[in-house]
């Protein structure tokens, strides 16, 4: 970092490797994430698209993972909440919205999968799929790869707590842990698997179960965007050293029901959903910032506009693209004929 | 030209292709230092190392989902279940990844592994080390099924399922590893996926089958001949894509076929090869389609009697094409 002159701060962001401009970015892909995932439970409600599975509550842990890890040459395996992560590593609000309308012009799926099923060749976004924690042994997979094509690069994949129980989680782990392979493993533990609660799912600590498998585990605050992204800076710098996986369990709360087809108060209440909110990463981190000095209400204002006119945009281009064709469902099923 | 065993020719197929391509790699369990416990990967480890042939932990839907995940990034893995009968951890990777990847990400993401298992009984496994479980993968689109007979086509098929750039599960017969064998090319050749071969030529049936019970029916065929009855053998190879082709001109050669398959009746490849007979050929045909296939029960017992019951023979299969012969 450029020192400007001997009165400048240094803040712990700086501390940790992240640059003014980074900490600002992050704050404000956050907002997005958020603006975004309302703008779509919205729609529902409005009756414009069928469905949307929200990632409220989450995007903090998310945006400040993304920004952790090499945003160029890594290779990502989100979940469907991770609305903010794929935003943090480049795909666009234009390109989800073309996701959420179901249009041809959508690059996850070309509009084939359900909002929230990520994939990017371009952006290193690994496809995935509707049965949980079938990417764990894929982002393995992935890692193996690369270190056998010695790159110095690591696979970032996520899951649920409720996810964390399938065998697919302990197989891969188990498999990263014995090749030690450079693997970052982060759980978004956000209490809720659709309604079953966490204390039903889960016996003890996901990050404990890391010492199982031979490689470290940790929790850490899911709101706290600086410790989110220093634990994964440091797995990541673990990866990169040949020293293998690292297993992390962002501690967060599901904000929003677990998808417009789900009425949460049915299993919990709306004092326990309030107080979580008052837990918002957010506005905590927004409040970090003005005290840096990085941030204030012009700035607020401004960058609220501008994410505004981003989503309106995007929300009446996603509105206007054309449907696939029809017939379009029989392709690429298998490599086409010369290709 | 060498003569040479099933198993063999399989072997001579990872190695070939490794050889050419340093993006092949071998994973399963038991695969390196032991060679895989029917000595399918003997001495590949030795020839090209501990990280491409690798020793997996006993984890059969990380042995394919790592797989999957290395074909995602670039790599031709061939991930080897030790049975088939032990693939069905694998089947949720297998079914909803790996058939799927192309489809789902509209062309963006490709997904070209082989999945090597090995099917079939008599020898003694019981229920859980003898199962063809063809029919829990076929009608899955965005997969390839083959299963080679001749070792000239084991080569060949898996040579051509590494090259493929879509997922090939590769069903190989362990009764064949060494009852098998034939001439094979030492020269790189393929045996290119969704074509059928004729086995044998002949005017009076048509017996359509896959993999090691084709055996029996070559035969039953050569003691048929000296009772006047010749046999049309086509051996399917390629599962999905069904060769339909090949099917129909076939049946049309005779106007009568038989179906032979272990993998049991209901459900089986033998019922899709039916519909498409029937669907296409019904008025052609000189006699009912036939089935013969194993019985409808979960798997083979371990008991000889029960074994041998079980298992097709070259009885049962000329007397099931006599039958056929004299309708």
């Amino acid at each position: 970092m450029s020192q400007k002159g001997s009165t400048e701060q240094t803040f712990r962001h700086n501390e940790l490797g992240l640059s003014n401009e980074l900490a600002v970015e992050m704050y404000a892909t956050m907002v997005l994430s958020r603006k975004f995932d309302e703008r779509n439970m919205l729609l529902q409600r409005a009756g414009k698209i069928n469905f949307h599975v929200s990632g409220i509550g989450q995007e903090v842990a998310q945006v400040a993972a993304a920004f952790a890890l090499d945003r160029e040459n890594d290779y990502f395996l989100p979940y469907y909440r991770d609305y903010g992560f794929v935003l943090a590593v480049g795909m666009t609000v234009k390109e989800l919205m073309l996701s959420v309308f179901a249009k041809a012009e959508d690059p996850n799926s070309g509009g084939r999968q359900m909002p929230g099923h990520f994939g990017s060749k371009r952006l290193r976004i690994v496809t995935g799929s509707s049965p949980v924690t079938t990417q764990v042994p894929h982002a393995v997979g992935i890692a193996m790869a690369a270190k056998m094509k010695k790159k110095p690069i690591v696979s970032f994949v996520t899951f649920g707590e409720g996810s964390s129980n399938q065998g697919d989680f302990h197989e891969g782990c188990n498999f990263a842990g014995v090749h030690k392979l450079p693997v970052i493993l982060m759980c978004e533990n956000n209490q809720y698997a659709i309604s079953v609660p966490v204390h039903k799912q889960l016996g003890g600590r996901v990050a404990d179960r890391a010492l199982g498998y031979g490689f470290p585990g940790f929790q850490v605050d899911g709101n706290d965007a600086l410790e989110v992204f220093r634990v994964v800076k440091e797995a990541r710098e673990r990866a990169i050293a040949g020293e293998g996986p690292t297993l992390i369990e962002a501690m967060m709360y599901r904000l929003s029901p677990h998808s417009t087809s789900d009425n949460d108060l049915a299993y919990r209440t709306k004092e326990e959903v309030d107080e979580n909110r008052a837990k918002d990463g957010i506005p905590k981190y927004k409040q970090y910032l003005e005290e840096c000095g990085l941030w204030n209400e012009e700035l607020e204002a401004e960058l609220l506009a501008r994410i505004r006119k981003v989503v309106d945009e995007a929300t009446e281009y996603g509105d206007n693209a054309p449907f696939p064709a029809p017939e379009s469902v029989l392709l690429h099923v298998y490599a086409e004929e010369g290709h | 030209m060498a003569n040479m065993d099933y198993i063999d020719a399989i072997r001579l197929a990872m190695k070939e292709e490794m050889e050419r391509d340093e993006d092949v790699f071998v994973l399963g369990e038991d695969v390196g230092v032991k060679g895989g416990v029917f000595t399918t990967t003997k001495g590949l480890q030795e020839q090209f190392g501990e990280s491409r042939v690798l020793d997996t932990p006993l984890a059969e839907s990380a042995i394919a989902g790592v797989a999957i995940g290395a074909a995602m990034y670039g790599m031709k893995p061939i991930a080897e279940m030790q049975y088939s009968d032990f693939m069905f951890p694998a089947t949720n990777q297998i079914i909803s990844e790996a058939a799927k990847i192309r489809y789902r990400s509209n062309n963006d993401w490709t997904c070209p592994i082989v999945i090597r298992a090995p099917i079939g009984g008599g020898i003694f496994g019981g229920l859980y080390h003898s199962q063809c479980p063809e029919s829990v993968f076929f009608g899955t689109p965005g997969l390839k099924i083959v299963a080679p007979y001749r070792a000239y086509d084991a080569k060949g098929l898996l040579k051509a399922a590494v090259r493929d750039p879509d997922p090939v599960i590769y069903f190989e017969n362990k009764k064949c590893y060494k009852m098998i064998n034939g001439d094979v090319p030492a020269d790189d050749y393929i045996v290119e996926i969704g074509k059928a071969n004729v086995l044998r030529e002949g005017d009076d049936i048509t017996v359509i089958g896959y993999s090691m019970p084709l055996m029996f029916v070559e035969q039953a065929a050569a003691d048929l001949e000296q009772e006047g009855i010749s046999t049309h053998i086509l051996d399917l190879r390629t599962l999905q894509p069904l060769d339909k082709e090949a099917i129909l001109a076939a049946v049309r050669k005779t106007g009568k076929v038989l179906i032979i398959h272990e993998d049991n009746k209901t459900g089986g490849v033998g019922a899709e090869v039916s519909a498409i007979i029937a669907e296409e050929l019904l008025f052609e045909l000189d006699a009912p389609i036939q089935r013969l296939c194993s019985p409808d029960v979960p798997a083979m017992p371990i008991n000889p009697p029960g074994e041998k019951y079980y298992m097709l023979n070259k009885d049962k299969v000329k007397e099931a094409m006599r039958n056929l012969a004299l309708y």
